[in-house]
């Protein structure tokens, strides 16, 4: 502990009205204005309705995405904890093949290799799923959570298993059972444990979503890749779209921050 | 129904290999070429990556107040824009950028090759996660190793070679495996920019025989053998290691 006092002493905040920082501003300001004059950023007028819906629907895929990547997550965790060996082996198979495979491929491989087995499947073109199946964003979100799900489960596995054994022997003690011993008691504390690194996991997730541009869903990234298309303009989207995502990444940073203040911890 | 499905079955089946098969009708060796091009540019951009992450990471723990702030701003922005935004950003302005000043020193614009472009991406971006992540490592170094190496009159560049680096190598292998692991797969974000690595060759070959399920199953396979293969001798490293650290129950 001692050590790690040094160096959070020296690094102890830098002023705002330090001198390098002020000159940074200036150049940043300067380049904010030269951006702002020099630029073209007349296509913003036209574009604005798509790109807040792409904006929009970045949001709602990653929350989407990870509600339900998240509700997933929790089982695959527990099992690979507490449960039998038929549930345990597919577990770790089904997180390790996530892990192990990049996103993308495994977004091609649902939505151009299903989408091309599909058809095939007669009574499935006559059920009420067909008019989904043929879109692109059901792929989309379905990729996204077990892309999640695969990457959170390990986390939940390690939050699971790092609940003090005493406080499940004190439930079973109560004479709680099962179900209530995991809702009560082990659930909540997992959740605490995993806060932290659910925040990163989000982050992460949003930097995801723009691959499923590649899968013809409108998201900000894909309304930045039309505006390029559309009129040559190369750097101007391509710096807005950086700063969305800056500020989408600030708020998701901000909310998780909020969260874990609500929690009560107790540093011993 | 079950006559023709089965018949379709082995239809598949037989066709698979031949999908696959390495000599020309196949497009085995495409993928195969690929996932060569794959590994080049993960180890490329990992040695980029390596490099940066360690001016980052002296940057922020010992450098003066302007190295700090750009470091900061350095991993601030790289790891809140997604690799995508920063490839096309990067490839566009770093190809630009070149041009501009080849061109103002009186040469001819140049096409940059599509592997060093893709290297150096890669390597900009994983600098960021390098660098946070050897800056955990270093600070879980006994200070006092440090300390005592400066005592005894090392310079500094001889107290980073001799104490900090391999001192810090323990801590620091769990994210630098993690890392590696996560190179491999962004590789395949290449395929966005047209780049011929695995992911792009696969997606080509389903185009031409729109045997899509079976290309992109054979690719997964291919990333899957990578990661397993990297898992194990990563932790052959590792323990190497931590061969003198006390154990963690």
């Amino acid at each position: 502990m001692a050590d790690n006092t040094a160096i959070a002493a020296a690094d102890k905040p830098i002023s705002w009205r330090s001198p390098h920082r002020v000159i940074f501003l200036v150049f940043l300001v300067a380049f904010i204005i030269y951006a702002a004059q020099n630029m073209r950023w007349d296509w913003i007028e036209k574009y604005q309705a798509m790109a807040l819906q792409g904006i929009w629907r970045t949001i709602w895929l990653v929350i989407v995405s990870v509600s339900l990547g998240l509700a997933l997550a929790i089982p695959i965790g527990l099992v690979q904890v507490t449960g039998p060996t038929f549930l345990k082996v597919p577990a770790k198979i089904f997180c390790t093949v996530i892990r192990g495979t990049p996103l993308l491929l495994q977004l091609w491989l649902l939505y151009y290799g299903l989408g091309s087995l599909f058809p095939q499947i007669p009574w499935l073109r006559d059920s009420w799923m067909w008019p989904y199946l043929r879109q692109a964003w059901p792929y989309g979100v379905l990729a996204l959570t077990l892309s999640f799900a695969g990457y959170e489960a390990e986390v939940m596995r390690g939050a699971f298993s790092g609940v003090p054994r005493g406080q499940l022997e004190a439930g079973r003690a109560f004479g709680m059972t099962p179900w209530t011993l995991f809702r009560r008691v082990w659930l909540p504390q997992a959740l605490q444990r995993a806060l932290p690194t659910l925040a990163g996991e989000t982050v992460l997730q949003l930097k995801a979503t723009p691959l499923v541009a590649t899968i013809t869903m409108i998201d900000i990234y894909a309304v930045a890749s039309r505006v390029r298309q559309d009129t040559l303009i190369i750097y101007e989207p391509l710096l807005l779209l950086a700063v969305v995502y800056l500020v989408l990444t600030t708020i998701i940073v901000w909310a998780f921050k909020k969260l874990e203040d609500r929690l009560p911890v107790k540093v011993g | 129904m079950s006559i023709a499905a089965s018949a379709q079955l082995v239809f598949l089946s037989v066709s698979t290999f031949d999908l696959l098969s390495p000599w020309p009708p196949g497009w085995g060796a495409n993928l195969l070429r690929g996932l060569v091009h794959s590994l080049e540019i993960a180890f490329g951009a990992y040695a980029i990556g390596l490099i940066l992450g360690t001016l980052g990471a002296s940057a922020k723990l010992y450098g003066g107040p302007i190295a700090k702030d750009v470091a900061n701003a350095y991993t601030t922005i790289v790891r809140a824009v997604p690799e995508l935004v920063l490839i096309l950003l990067l490839y566009f302005a770093g190809t630009d950028l070149l041009n501009k000043v080849l061109v103002s020193f009186g040469h001819d614009t140049v096409d940059i090759n599509g592997l060093a472009a893709g290297i150096a991406v890669l390597g900009i971006v994983q600098g960021a996660y390098h660098t946070e992540v050897l800056r955990g490592a270093i600070m879980s170094i006994p200070q006092g190793q440090i300390e005592a190496a400066r005592a005894f009159g090392m310079s500094t560049t001889k107290v980073m070679r001799r104490i900090t680096l391999p001192a810090m190598l323990p801590y620091a292998l769990p994210g630098l495996s993690n890392l590696w692991l996560v190179v491999t797969k962004d590789t395949a974000l290449l395929a966005v920019v047209g780049f011929n690595e695995l992911t792009q060759e696969t997606r080509q070959a389903a185009a031409t025989t729109k045997a899509y399920f079976t290309f992109f199953m054979a690719a997964g396979v291919l990333y899957l053998i990578i990661t397993l293969l990297s898992n194990v001798v990563l932790s052959c490293i590792e323990k190497r290691a931590t061969r003198g650290l006390p154990k963690v129950a």
